[in-house]
C-alpha cells in the first residue's frame, strides 16, 4: 500500500515536471533559417505537379511554391518539393514536414475548419468528371449503372462518387486504388469501366496514355472542387505570404504585366495599382516581411497566373485545357484577386 | 545462513539497506527501472497531448457514429454509404478475418504439402520445393502481393471480351466460371425454401463422420481390425445429404454467372484484390510453415520410423501414426507466430485496395474524418486483440497434442 502511494506520487511529480515542448513561432523565420521552401506536391500528374525529364518538379501547382519561394528568398529555384499521396497529406501538413500545399486538393469546409488548415485561395476550379474507353458506347454518367469505377481512396472524390450513384438510384462496383498511377494502369488493363476524379486530373491523365483518342471524358461534372494552395493554422502572416503570392500572379494578369515587361514596368507606371504590385510605390512587401520587390521577383522568375497555365495545363499543351471558369473575372472567369492596396 | 544461529539484535529497518542488503536490493532496482519506465511513458503521453492541443486537435472517438459516406466493395454485413464508420469499420474487419481465415487455411495446405516434399528422396521434387521456399520467403510479401495482382488484372480477360459472335475470352468448365481481370465469378448456391432441411442434414452428417471415427479408432484398439474408413466416412459425408436433397424436392439450385451491362452477374464474385492477397499471403507464409513442418519432421528421430517398419506398419501409417503426432509437438508453437503473422501482414491490403480494416478504419474514414490518432489507436486495439485471440485459440489446440507427462 505504501509503496504504491510513493509510486504515484513520484508519476505525479514526473508528469509536472514534464516541459512543454516549444513550438516555433513563425514558419517564416523558420523558412528564411533553413534557406528552402519546403513544399508539399503531388507525386506526378501531368501538367499540375510531376517531374520532368531531368527529375525536377514541373507544373501548374509546382509554380505556387516556386512563386512563393521567389516572393520569400528572390529565387524560385528555393524549394524542396515532397511528394504526397491524397492520404498522408494533412498529416504531413499539420506536422510540420512540409510548409505548404500545393496539390491540387479541394477545399472544403471540415477540411478548413475541423482538420485545421487554411486554404489561402483557389488557383483551379474543378470539378469531378467520368471518363470511358470509347468503345464502352456511353455518352452520359446517367448510363453508367452496374458500372466498375476506379477511384483513388481517401478523397472527396470517393464521397461525391458515392452521393452521386446514389441520388441515381444506380449501382456501380467501387475498386479503391491508393494513387493516380494506379489507377490509370487498373483503368487502362480494363479492370475498371470508369475511371474518375478531377475533370482536370482527367484530361491530364488522358494526355499522357497512348492512345487518348480511344477514351472519352463524360460531359457531366459532378461537383465543386476548387483546388488551391493550404497552409496550417496558427500563422496567419505565413498564410498572407502563401495567399498574396498567388494573389501576385492573379493580379499581375490582370493588369497585363508579364516576365517579360515587368522589370521594365518596375521602373513606374502610371498605374498606381501596378506600382504597388511591383513594389514601386508604398511598403506592400515590407508588411509581408518580405523584400519590397516580392511580387516582382514572382512575376520575373514564375510569369504571371495567365502564363503558367498556358505553359502547363493551356490548350497549346499535351493536357490541352480551355481556361474556362479559371478565365480572369473580366473574361467571365471566376479567378479574381482583392485589390493591391 | 549464518544469521539462523547468531541472530543479530535487531536494529530496525536502514535506509542503507535498500542498496547493501541484497534481501532489498533487487526489489530497489526494479522499483527504480518501474519509476524511470513510468516516467518516459508519463513524458511521451503527455508530450502527445500537448503538442496535440497546441495544433487545435483534441482526442474524441464521437466520429465513429457520423454517417460514413463511402462505399465499399466487398461487403459481409450489408452495408450503405449512409450507415456509420463504426460499421464500415466492422465490414473491413470482417474482410480481414475473412482473409485471415482463407489466408491460414491455404497456408497450411501449402506449407505441409511443400515441407514433406522437400523431404523427399526424388530428386526434382525435393529441388522444386525448396526453389519454391526460398524464392518466397526472401522476396518482401509486399512485392508478391503486386506481383500477383498485376498478373490478375493485366493477364486476364476483361469481361467486354466475353461479349460479341466471336468473344476473344470464355468462360471455364461448360459457362460456369468466368474469370476475367476484375475478379472470378464461380456459381453461387441460392437457398430455396427447405434448403435449411438439406443444411441440417449436412451438419449432422458431420457429427456421424466425427462419431464414427471414434467408433473405429475404439474397434480398432479392441480388435486389431482395420475398416475401410475413408470410403465409410465419404459415404456418410455424402448420402444422407443427397437423399434429403431430393425428398425436400431440390430446395438448392445454383447461381451462374451471366455478362449483364458492364460486368458478369450473378453467382459469387471474389474480387482479383482478394485473390491476390489471398494468394500472396498464403503462398508466402506457406513457405515458412514448409520450413516448420520440415524441422518438425527432421526433429523426429529416424529410430522411430524404423521401429514402426519393424513392427510391420505401412509408409502412410507410419507418418500418420507415429511420425506426425510427434512432430506437431514441435510444429505447433511456431506455426501459431504464422499465423499472427499472416493476419497482421493483411494489413498490406491496401496496395491492390481490398477493403480491410486498414483501408476502411486506416483509409477513408481517417482520411476523411482526418482524426489519425484515434483511427490508429483503435486499429492497433483491434489488430492486438485479433492476435491474441488467435494465439489463444491455438495453445489450446497446442495443449492437446502437446507430451502429456504423467
Amino acid at each position: 500500500m505504501k509503496k504504491s502511494v510513493f509510486l504515484g506520487a513520484l508519476t505525479l511529480a514526473g508528469l509536472a515536471a514534464g516541459t512543454a515542448m516549444a513550438q516555433d513561432s513563425s514558419t517564416l523565420a523558420a523558412v528564411k533559417e533553413r534557406g528552402v521552401l519546403k513544399c508539399g506536391v503531388n507525386p506526378g500528374t501531368p501538367g499540375f505537379a510531376a517531374p520532368d525529364a531531368s527529375g525536377k518538379f514541373v507544373g501548374f501547382d509546382v509554380d505556387v511554391c516556386r512563386a512563393v519561394a521567389a516572393a520569400i528568398f528572390g529565387d524560385s529555384e528555393a524549394v524542396e518539393y515532397t511528394p504526397l499521396t491524397s492520404a498522408v497529406r494533412f498529416t504531413a501538413l499539420a506536422s510540420g514536414e512540409v510548409d505548404m500545399l500545393a496539390r491540387n486538393t479541394t477545399w472544403t469546409f471540415s477540411r478548413d475548419v475541423d482538420l485545421k488548415n487554411t486554404f489561402v485561395g483557389v488557383n483551379y476550379y474543378d470539378g469531378q468528371g467520368f471518363m470511358v474507353p470509347k468503345d464502352l458506347g456511353v455518352s452520359s454518367a446517367k448510363e453508367l449503372g452496374g458500372a466498375t469505377v476506379c477511384i483513388e481512396t481517401g478523397t472527396t472524390t470517393e464521397l461525391n462518387l458515392a452521393d452521386y450513384f446514389r441520388v441515381n438510384n444506380m449501382e456501380y462496383e467501387p475498386v479503391p486504388v491508393e494513387s493516380f498511377t494506379e489507377a490509370q494502369t487498373q483503368f487502362l488493363a480494363g479492370a475498371c469501366d470508369v475511371y474518375t476524379t478531377d475533370a482536370s486530373a482527367l484530361a491530364a491523365s488522358r494526355a499522357s496514355f497512348e492512345n487518348p483518342e480511344g477514351y472519352v471524358v463524360l460531359p457531366e461534372i459532378i461537383s465543386k472542387e476548387p483546388l488551391g494552395p493550404l497552409v496550417r493554422h496558427g500563422d496567419d502572416n505565413w498564410g498572407d505570404i502563401v495567399r498574396w503570392s498567388l494573389n501576385a500572379m492573379i493580379a499581375a494578369e490582370e493588369y497585363g504585366v508579364t516576365s517579360a515587361n515587368a522589370t521594365e514596368l518596375a521602373k513606374g507606371t502610371e498605374n498606381p495599382e501596378i506600382n504597388r504590385l511591383l513594389g514601386v510605390e508604398g511598403e506592400l512587401g515590407a508588411m509581408l516581411g518580405l523584400d519590397n520587390a516580392w511580387a516582382l521577383n514572382i512575376i520575373t522568375q514564375v510569369g504571371n497566373y495567365g502564363e503558367s497555365f498556358e505553359k502547363n495545363i493551356g490548350e497549346n499543351t499535351p493536357v490541352g485545357l480551355a481556361r474556362g471558369l479559371n478565365a480572369q473575372w473580366t473574361e467571365g472567369g471566376l479567378i479574381y484577386s482583392p485589390p493591391f492596396r | 545462513m549464518t544469521t539462523a544461529t547468531n541472530t543479530p539484535e535487531d536494529q530496525g529497518f536502514r535506509l542503507s539497506q535498500l542498496i547493501y542488503d541484497t534481501r532489498y536490493r533487487s526489489i530497489t532496482i526494479q522499483v527504480i527501472a518501474m519509476l524511470a519506465f513510468m516516467l518516459i511513458a508519463a513524458f511521451l503521453i503527455r508530450n502527445t497531448i500537448i503538442n496535440l492541443s497546441a495544433l487545435g486537435k483534441d482526442i474524441d472517438f464521437g466520429f465513429l457514429f457520423n454517417r460514413a459516406a463511402y462505399d465499399i466493395n466487398q461487403q459481409i454485413i450489408p452495408y450503405t454509404s449512409d450507415d456509420p464508420h463504426w460499421r464500415a469499420a466492422l465490414v473491413g474487419l470482417l474482410n480481414t478475418l475473412l482473409i485471415a481465415i482463407l489466408g491460414c487455411t491455404l497456408a497450411t495446405v501449402i506449407g505441409v504439402v511443400a515441407g514433406v516434399l522437400r523431404l523427399s528422396k526424388n530428386w526434382l521434387t525435393a529441388k522444386i520445393m525448396t526453389v519454391y521456399v526460398e524464392s518466397f520467403r526472401n522476396i518482401p510479401v509486399l512485392l508478391w502481393i503486386l506481383a500477383f495482382m498485376a498478373v490478375l488484372s493485366e493477364g486476364l480477360p476483361a469481361p467486354r471480351a466475353f461479349r460479341g459472335e466471336d468473344p476473344a475470352a470464355s468462360m471455364w468448365f461448360w459457362d460456369s466460371v468466368a474469370v476475367t481481370n476484375r475478379g472470378t465469378y464461380v456459381p453461387a448456391p441460392v437457398w430455396g425454401s427447405g434448403s435449411s432441411v438439406v443444411v441440417i442434414a449436412f451438419l449432422l452428417s458431420l457429427l456421424g463422420i466425427w462419431a464414427f471415427g471414434k467408433w473405429s479408432n475404439r474397434h480398432f484398439e479392441e480388435t486389431g481390425q482395420h475398416l475401410p474408413n475413408f470410403w465409410i466416412k465419404l459415404g456418410i459425408l455424402i448420402v444422407p445429404s443427397v437423399l434429403v436433397y431430393f425428398v425436400m424436392g431440390r430446395p438448392v439450385s445454383l447461381s451462374y454467372p451471366e455478362l449483364k451491362g458492364f460486368n458478369f452477374d450473378g453467382g459469387l464474385h471474389m474480387r482479383n484484390s482478394m485473390l491476390a492477397l489471398w494468394l500472396a499471403l498464403s503462398f508466402y507464409t506457406g513457405s515458412f510453415i514448409a520450413e516448420i513442418v520440415r524441422s518438425g519432421i527432421l526433429a523426429i528421430s529416424k529410430g522411430q520410423t524404423e521401429a514402426a517398419f519393424a513392427l510391420g506398419l505401412r509408409p502412410s501409417w507410419t507418418m500418420n501414426l507415429v511420425i506426425l503426432p510427434q512432430a506437431l509437438r514441435v510444429i505447433i508453437p511456431p506455426l501459431i507466430s504464422q499465423y499472427l503473422n499472416l493476419t497482421k501482414n493483411s494489413s498490406l491490403a491496401l496496395a491492390v485496395g481490398y477493403m480491410d480494416l486498414r483501408s476502411t478504419l486506416g483509409g477513408t474514414t481517417l482520411n476523411t474524418t482526418g482524426r489519425e490518432l484515434e483511427c490508429m489507436l483503435l486499429m492497433m486495439l483491434i489488430y492486438l486483440i485479433v492476435s491474441l485471440i488467435i494465439s489463444s485459440g491455438m495453445n489450446i489446440y497446442n495443449k492437446s497434442v502437446k507430451l502429456k507427462e504423467r
